[in-house]
């Protein structure tokens, strides 16, 4: 055998080397033009006028109200989510009953529903021509229009955030560690503070992670409820927007530029995550 | 709900207040208002839902809206693919940071995205000065709305094909080897067909995701009644009208062939899960 010159073997899993730096090379061009040029144009455009341009523009009151305004939306419904996700998941993976799978189709009906559509529901339940939104506003409690309609939005659109990742995980889990420390004569509560909480803590603050970049940057819906009033109801994303239309772009830009920062931000977190816990989240890569 | 026979018994405490707390935040925040929207078109009549659905703007609108969502995805659909082989199965410079770059519609409020994506093809921009020249116009046209959809949608594939990518077993592709299959061949009959499923998942989670899209659209849309105007924009103008009705009757229109085109999706699927005869 030795006398039979073989060439260097080519793995039949594989494709061609040629074949494989053509379609490494369209990936790559495919993501810089999709997704990078509009990245870095937010940027470029910020910073059209120098840093003076863009701090001048932070500090425009505006801004700086869309600004508190969106932290405060965030720290509102964020915590919401996280209980609410966290009893759903409780609830459907740690009991059986009948419906299970019906409720979960509920739970993500949301990711299914355009943001612009959301908006309409909740204008059409708490807007003034409604029953329930005309007897809100006869006693000083206006929704729509108003922060609690705001509030409303956001939690319909980063409604199955935490839920979905946790559900996945916790099936996983099981009920035995659980079950043990009930035999051991654990109280519930502390049942799931010290065996539930820290098996799903990666999980949930991935899945909170998630809320919160959604929340921070929800627009049609927020945009349909909130009326836009600069000062009182206006976030960043719909300042953003007003800023644009009046021409002011490199605060518009700016404003967009510190949202892009925080969305920099969040995927470096979630990467960090992904790669230091993989084994304890919801198949790392699904959404 | 504590005792009762539609649950099985579970040493476990905490239903009543788990499932309490689930069905509450449930109702109000999404239960309510989707009954609200349903209620408000069962009091308008379905033949007067129709007289307000039933004109050119309104047809237009929702007609863009879905050939727009389907074009994107159709298109994310090669690319979403392209990207998770190329991420899953070759090893590169800057891999991983581009894997991570993937979730950047995602992260980035679609606001943002709606006006970088105009700064950048606009005709002063640098990719619209760059295709002027070839007579092709981006921004203001049908074609942006395209763009910015297939920013929003990309993920959604990349995210759902990717997992399947990472489990399919090398050896099958060897046996095909071995009997003689070449490369594309091997490709086409063995790997294609059992990425179908998760592909058709990603494909209708972008196209969901798409139709409903608002915030990265208008922008570069030109929103010009008949050609680039949005169904989501046609239901933010009838709100800024008070014609709630008439908004109320183009979301319950969005929401039909949402669910529709879905079913037909879900059925797509379910053979060709029997057809591979695997999940």
């Amino acid at each position: 055998m030795s006398d039979i010159v073989l060439s260097r073997p080519v793995p039949v899993t594989t494709e061609p080397p040629l074949i494989r730096s053509l379609l490494i090379g369209l990936a790559l061009t495919f993501v810089a033009l999709f997704l990078f040029a509009p990245l870095v144009t937010v940027f470029v455009e910020a910073l059209k006028q120098g840093w003076a341009g863009a701090l001048d523009a932070l500090r425009m009151p505006d801004a700086q109200a869309a600004i508190r305004m969106t932290l405060t939306i965030a720290a509102i419904a964020v915590p919401i989510n996280a209980i609410f996700g966290i009893a759903a998941a409780w609830a459907i993976t740690k009991f059986d009953f009948r419906g299970k799978a019906f409720l979960i189709t509920l739970i993500d009906l949301p990711f299914a529903v355009s943001p612009v559509v959301a908006g309409l529901m909740l204008v059409l339940l708490f807007g003034a021509n409604s029953t329930l939104g005309g007897w809100l506003i006869a006693n000083d409690m206006p929704i729509v229009f108003a922060f609690p309609g705001i509030i409303m939005a956001t939690l319909f659109v980063t409604f199955p955030f935490v839920a979905r990742e946790l559900i996945p995980v916790m099936i996983e889990q099981g009920r035995a560690e659980e079950e043990a420390a009930l035999t051991l004569g654990a109280s519930g509560w502390r049942t799931f503070f010290t065996v539930t909480l820290p098996n799903i803590r990666w999980a949930l603050l991935y899945g909170v992670l998630l809320c919160n970049a959604r929340a921070m940057g929800e627009f049609g819906a927020v945009a349909v409820v909130s009326g836009k009033i600069r000062g009182e109801t206006a976030t960043m994303p719909t300042m953003v927007e007003m800023f644009y239309n009046e021409y002011l772009a490199v605060a518009a830009f700016t404003l967009a530029a510190v949202l892009a920062m925080l969305a920099l931000l969040t995927l470096l977190l979630k990467s960090l995550l992904e790669w230091r816990h993989a084994d304890l989240l919801a198949a790392t890569r699904r959404h | 709900m504590r005792a009762g026979i539609l649950r099985s018994p579970s040493p476990l405490p905490g239903f009543g207040l788990s499932f309490g707390i689930m069905m509450t935040v449930l109702s109000i925040v999404v239960l309510l208002p989707i009954g609200a929207l349903l209620g408000r078109g069962l009091m308008i009549g379905p033949g007067e839902l129709w007289d307000m659905v039933n004109s050119r703007r309104i047809w237009s609108a929702l007609a863009l809206s879905f050939r727009a969502a389907l074009i994107a995805s159709l298109f994310n659909l090669v690319f979403g693919l392209l990207l998770a082989w190329v991420l899953v199965r070759y090893r590169f410079w800057a891999r991983r940071f581009i894997d991570a770059a993937v979730d950047l519609p995602f992260a980035l409020p679609t606001a943002v995205a709606g006006i970088a994506l105009t700064a950048l093809y606009a005709p002063n921009g640098v990719f619209g000065q760059a295709l002027a020249p070839l007579g092709i116009n981006v921004a203001y046209t049908e074609l942006g709305i395209w763009v910015a959809l297939v920013f929003i949608g990309l993920p959604f594939v990349v995210r759902t094909v990717q997992p399947v990518i990472e489990e399919l077993e090398t050896d099958v592709e060897e046996v095909s080897a071995t009997l003689g299959a070449r490369r594309i061949y091997t490709l086409r009959r063995v790997i294609l067909p059992t990425l179908t499923p998760a592909l058709l998942t990603g494909f209708a989670l972008a196209l969901a995701r798409s139709v409903g899209e608002y915030g990265s659209v208008i922008f570069i849309a030109g929103n010009i009644p008949n050609l680039t105007e949005i169904a989501p924009l046609l239901i933010v103008i009838r709100l800024e009208e008070y014609n709630y009705d008439a908004a109320a009757a183009i979301g319950i229109a969005m929401l039909v062939i949402s669910f529709a085109m879905l079913l037909v999706i879900n059925a797509i699927q379910t053979w060709s899960r029997r057809r591979i005869g695997h999940a």
